[in-house]
């Protein structure tokens, strides 16, 4: 647990206050995202935990001990640290980059080398990579290695600034859900800074929310800082879409599915008419004996048909499953002609239709 | 002035020519070897006090900037014609250079790294001998390898006080007009510096194998 209690900071020679009467406590195992606009002290407050830089006044203490009556050395070998840039040393190998902390502490050759194994199999890095310099790796392999070297001697604290701000997307949102993974596993107290919003809305357990000056706006749940503002600062912060950003943090399996209108290929034209009439729709889902789902046919399509299979089975656009966000259900329902989410299982079984009424129940407050 | 290349007299004086040799390298390895135990804790001390690193400067940038010969005679009245006198002012013209590379050099180490060291806990003993140090020795290197040549061509000035390596043959032969041993002494310093030069290259691709420098070959 981190605990920062009224944390002022005032660099020498500057008139204002880099971070104002801050009071914040990060649970164990916790993500906690500090967010906010160039200026606002995040950078300064995520390293006044780990004394790279000393609080003017207030007090942090790491899982109860003041960090100002320990030796900072000490301190920092049990704290996890991870920069933007990565920080790599150059001159050194990925392995004994990862092996930095351990050493530090005095493990024994061959656990850092069960410890360097472990952990490039869990950041899926080649093995090859162990022997090679930070050079020779691409920006996501370093970045990777960088978390990795973090953890490496497991502390149970982390502080990471932008860890992933120096790659382009496609490989940051890889490098996010495999953080996301791992941190899922292991459980670390973790202060994490980005002035990226959407990062900070996908990775957080809570969000720090500062403005400048390290002035705390609001310290929340990414979803009820969403659904709940605490400032117009934090509102335009927050940016535009609040809406669709928190139908993105809720998953299909939140809420329920509709049963929705079925029919078997094999059914007369008058039994698909009347499955669609207790939903008021005029299309139904049509699914094969195994309850897969084949397609929709409307009534236009089986009228005057002897069974539904004659008709022209239309495919939907798009499914969705029970670990499908609500943002893509709600995009699978203005792609399909039907207006609804079809919703199946890993082995695409029918299990309901999601309604844009359902979907929309859930954002309005 | 004789024949300008006597195979001759250079038969017969082989063991002088190997005797001024090795005397040329051990005056030069004394000069810079000294020179780097000062200029290395010194340019350690201007990287990390930087209000005494422009007097430094000053003192070493004047004492570079007198000429070779006057610094041989100025040191006579203080340390007589000695082989002191001789080292003093060459370790004094390598110093500017050892102190400025190893300045730069660790100048030159990115905060990042330092900051992540920093981070992770490494004292600042720790940060200076396993990060700044290794990062910048590509540059100290190259200070050593400049001071060596610069050297090199120094010591056969020094002949005038009787320790010149092969400066010896130069001032011997034009004092005799004979050609042959001002070429001895001319070529083998000249090819001196050339060996040096590339022994240091060298050494800076040995001692800095993250920078790829064994694997690339030179293209420019």
């Amino acid at each position: 647990m981190i605990t920062l209690d009224k944390v002022s900071k005032r660099f020498p020679g500057q008139d204002g206050f880099a971070v104002t009467d801050l009071s914040l406590q990060v649970d164990d195992g916790e993500l906690v995202v500090l967010v906010g606009p160039s200026g606002c002290g995040k950078t300064t407050t995520m390293r006044m935990i780990n004394r790279l830089i000393e609080p003017t006044s207030g007090r942090i203490a790491v899982d109860g001990r003041d960090v100002m009556e320990q030796d900072p050395v000490q301190l920092r070998r049990g704290i996890g640290y991870v920069i933007q840039s990565v920080g790599l040393m150059p001159h050194r190998t990925v392995g004994e980059n990862i092996a930095t902390v351990p050493r530090l502490v005095g493990w024994d050759e061959r656990r850092i080398r069960e410890r360097i194994q472990e952990l490039v199999e869990m950041f899926a890095l080649d093995g090859g990579l162990i022997g090679r310099y930070p050079s020779e790796l691409s920006g996501g392999q370093r970045q990777r290695v960088g978390v990795a070297r973090a953890l490496a001697a497991d502390p149970p604290v982390m502080l990471m600034d932008e860890p992933f701000a120096a790659v382009d997307p496609i490989v940051r949102e890889r490098l996010q859900e495999q953080f996301l993974d791992i941190q899922a596993r292991l459980r670390k107290t973790i202060v994490f800074v980005t002035h990226d919003i959407d990062e900070a809305i996908k990775l957080a357990d809570r969000i720090a929310i500062l403005n400048v000056g390290g002035v705390l706006e609001q310290y929340a749940r990414p979803e009820e800082l969403l659904r709940a503002p605490a400032s117009d600062f934090v509102r335009d912060f927050v940016g535009p879409e609040p809406g669709l950003k928190r139908l993105s943090l809720m998953s299909v399996a939140d809420i329920d599915v509709e049963a929705g209108p079925v029919v078997h290929p094999d059914a007369a034209a008058d039994e698909a008419v009347a499955a669609m009439e207790p939903f008021g729709l005029d299309w139904a889902t049509v699914l094969d004996p195994e309850g897969r789902v084949l397609g929709w046919v409307d009534r236009a399509d089986v009228t005057g048909r002897a069974r539904v299979g004659d008709a022209d089975v239309k495919r939907f656009a798009a499914y969705v499953t029970s670990g499908s966000s609500l943002r893509s259900a709600l995009d699978a329902i203005v792609s399909n002609r039907t207006q609804v989410a079809v919703v199946v299982d890993e082995q695409e079984r029918y299990r309901g239709i999601l309604s844009l009424e359902a979907v929309a129940k859930e954002i309005i407050t | 002035m004789g024949s300008p290349f006597d195979v001759a007299w250079i038969a017969a004086h082989l063991s002088d020519i190997l005797g001024k040799l090795i005397e040329h390298i051990e005056l030069t390895l004394l000069a810079v070897g000294i020179g780097f135990v000062i200029a290395f804790p010194v340019g350690i001390y201007c990287f990390r006090h930087r209000k005494v690193y422009p007097p430094v400067t000053w003192v070493t940038g004047i004492l570079y900037t007198i000429p070779s010969l006057a610094f041989f005679v100025l040191l006579i009245p203080a340390l007589g014609i000695s082989i002191v006198n001789v080292e003093v002012a060459l370790v004094s013209y390598t110093l500017l250079i050892l102190i400025r590379n190893v300045v730069a050099g660790l100048e030159g180490v990115s905060e990042d790294t330092k900051d992540a060291a920093k981070g992770m806990g490494l004292t600042r003993g720790q940060i200076l001998w396993k990060v700044e140090v290794p990062l910048a020795l590509p540059v100290i290197v190259a200070g050593i390898r400049i001071a060596l040549v610069t050297t090199i061509g120094l010591v056969t000035v020094s002949a005038l006080l009787g320790y010149g390596g092969l400066g010896f043959f130069i001032l011997d032969g034009f004092g005799n007009y004979f050609a042959t041993p001002v070429l001895v002494g001319s070529v083998l310093s000249a090819l001196l510096a050339v060996v040096a030069d590339w022994g240091m290259l060298a050494l800076e691709r040995w001692l800095t194998p993250w920078r790829g420098g064994g694997r690339l070959q030179v293209s420019t």
